[in-house]
């Protein structure tokens, strides 16, 4: 690696043009964000950065707001504990598939990946909907168990625009998220400290719990970090599965830049994000810090 | 295939316990089925969306015909092709420099340029939306297709990081004794870039470049906030649709859309082993 000093023209020639789109392009979109949260609307198009702190106030005291800021914190990391769950043994199996295989396994959990977001999260609205196929399954069933003759129609359960369908939808769409940082570490955890603790006569589950969670903690702690962050902030599933009913901060926040049009407000909420994202950030650094080595 | 032979067996062998392997396919049909029966209800010959009557393209044909879905599909396209080559050329730049030199508050730039992709996209929408809204120019009523520079310079934004990492993990497998050997057999420095370097970071180029393209392709959120109502681009214009009511016509442009991104990203798997895609951070 050579110094910067030493060859100057070279080190600009390629660093200035990612450095002014970075700089130009996201440092000031987000650095106006950030002022315009402590700003004041004095007329419709018009914001004066006034160093108030009143929407981080309102966001944070008002109880309607307080109350989504806790439905989105909880309905994510309700998910996250799922595809938690859900991603760990795919994961756990995929390191222990040997070949072409396991490439065709891992090319299987990255393909939904660049599958549009959209897409999926409208393939799921035709799933729930009460003309969409578990409502259709369910009545099938309904009407061969003769159950209609006991008890009327078969009547489609709301399975959309609720909390339930968004939390499964923020499942559906992230957990191969989860699945790739778990898969990473379980793949550099050493097999022979599994095969230790077996001969030593621990039963898989305890092998499981004391051996294999504790070796792969920085791959879950990655994974629940890459997961939460997004779920956070996302806007598209719940606006497009929870409807009116289960808003979270995403869709405030676009509400306030869009029809509200009370940009100071918006721009505080998406602050609030954004710390959380930092946090999320910082105790990552920190964790992988702290168990440097077998860090992923 | 050893996985169907039927030894005792071993205590780690969990790539041949049944139960773990029907777990897995279970969740792989969860995940895949929606998007299958999105595909498979493309081909319907019904309007309503459950029942299958009949295979048909017609739906193909009226998404054909509809105006302003193949004008979004046009904007999608130009939109990412150019900003594709753009991200390309900078993030490749930015991570030869990024390897090559060493400078001051150097992790905390490459922190800085990494953002980009940890930042909630709902952020960078918006902060782009007042960016472009209060700030500066980019007006969405210019004569196409420069009307669509300002989604194309926020979707540049977001793209270039990602090639940067990619490259940059690209050439820190580089043998620099290669470059070396290069300079004392008397090639320049620019010659020993195009000639060793360079020709080892193509397939991290081609990796980076095809994941900004579907980046900049299937972009929704970043999008909606920078999009007028001349500049419509396809997962736009799909969500409008979805909106409204969900038709096969809606079905045969997602299946279009999926097969573009699917197929660019098989490429994309077969130049960077996947386990390098994962950006590290």
């Amino acid at each position: 690696m050579e110094n910067w000093n030493e060859n100057k023209s070279t080190f600009w020639i390629f660093a200035l043009p990612g450095t002014f789109w970075l700089v130009v392009f996201f440092m000031i979109p987000l650095a106006i964000i950030w002022a315009l949260s402590f700003g004041e609307q004095v007329s419709l198009t018009k914001t004066e950065v006034t160093g108030t702190l009143e929407h981080y106030i309102r966001a944070l005291g008002d109880p309607v707001y307080l109350k989504i800021i806790w439905k989105s914190i909880w309905m994510s990391a309700l998910a996250t504990f799922f595809c938690l769950l859900i991603a760990y043994p795919i994961a756990f199996l995929i390191s222990f598939v040997r070949g072409r295989l396991k490439m065709i396994l891992l090319a299987a959990v990255i393909l939904p990946f660049w599958i549009n977001l959209l897409i999926r999260t409208y393939a799921l609205i035709a799933v729930f909907r009460s003309r969409g196929f578990v409502n259709f399954g369910l009545e099938w069933v309904y009407k061969t168990l003769a159950m209609d003759r006991l008890f009327g129609p078969f009547q489609p359960l709301e399975l959309l625009y609720n909390n339930g369908a968004v939390i499964l939808g923020l499942i559906y769409v992230f957990m191969p998220f989860m699945v790739l940082p778990l898969y990473a570490s379980i793949e550099r955890l050493d097999k022979s400290y599994l095969e230790a603790s077996l001969d030593l006569g621990a039963s898989q589950f305890k092998t499981f719990w004391r051996v294999s969670v504790p070796l792969t903690m920085p791959g879950i702690v990655s994974g629940i970090i890459l997961v939460f962050i997004p779920m956070l902030g996302s806007f598209l599933i719940p606006d497009l599965l929870g409807g009116t009913n289960a808003q979270m901060i995403g869709n405030v926040i676009e509400r306030q830049f869009k029809a509200a049009n009370n940009y100071p407000f918006g721009a505080a909420l998406s602050f609030l994000l954004m710390y959380a994202t930092f946090a999320a950030l910082a105790l990552r650094a920190w964790h992988a810090s702290r168990s440097k080595g077998n860090d992923v | 295939m050893a996985l169907l032979s039927r030894t005792r067996l071993e205590p780690l062998e969990f790539s041949r316990r049944w139960w773990l392997r029907l777990y897995v396919g279970a969740i792989f049909l969860m995940l895949y089925l929606p998007i299958i029966t999105l595909i498979a209800f493309s081909f319907n010959e019904s309007k309503r969306n459950i029942v299958w009557r009949g295979f048909t393209t017609k739906w193909y044909w009226k998404a054909w015909n509809n105006d302003s879905l193949i004008d979004a599909f046009v904007n999608s396209i130009t939109i990412a092709v150019i900003s594709t080559a753009i991200s390309t050329i900078i993030g490749v730049m930015l991570a030869v420099a990024l390897w090559r030199f060493r400078f001051p508050f150097k992790s905390a730039y490459e922190g800085l340029a990494a953002l980009p992709i940890v930042v909630p996209e709902i952020c960078m929408g918006v902060a782009m939306l007042a960016f472009f809204s209060r700030v500066t120019g980019f007006p969405t009523d210019w004569i196409w297709p420069l009307n669509l520079s300002a989604i194309t310079v926020a979707h540049i934004a977001f793209s270039f990081p990602f090639v940067t990492v990619i490259v940059r993990s690209r050439l820190s497998g580089f043998n620099m004794e290669l470059a070396e050997a290069s300079q004392d057999l008397g090639a320049s420095e620019w010659q020993t870039f195009w000639n060793v370097i360079y020709p080892y970071m193509k397939p991290g180029i081609i990796a980076g470049a095809l994941l900004a393209f579907t980046l900049s392709l299937d972009d929704f959120v970043v999008t909606f906030f920078t999009s007028g109502p001349d500049t419509l681009t396809f997962p736009v214009k799909v969500y409008s649709m979805v909106r409204f009511s969900v038709t096969p016509e809606v079905n045969a442009a997602s299946t279009v859309l999926i097969l573009i991104t699917v197929v660019t990203t098989l490429f994309a798997m077969r130049f960077q082993s996947p386990d390098k895609i994962e950006p590290e951070n």
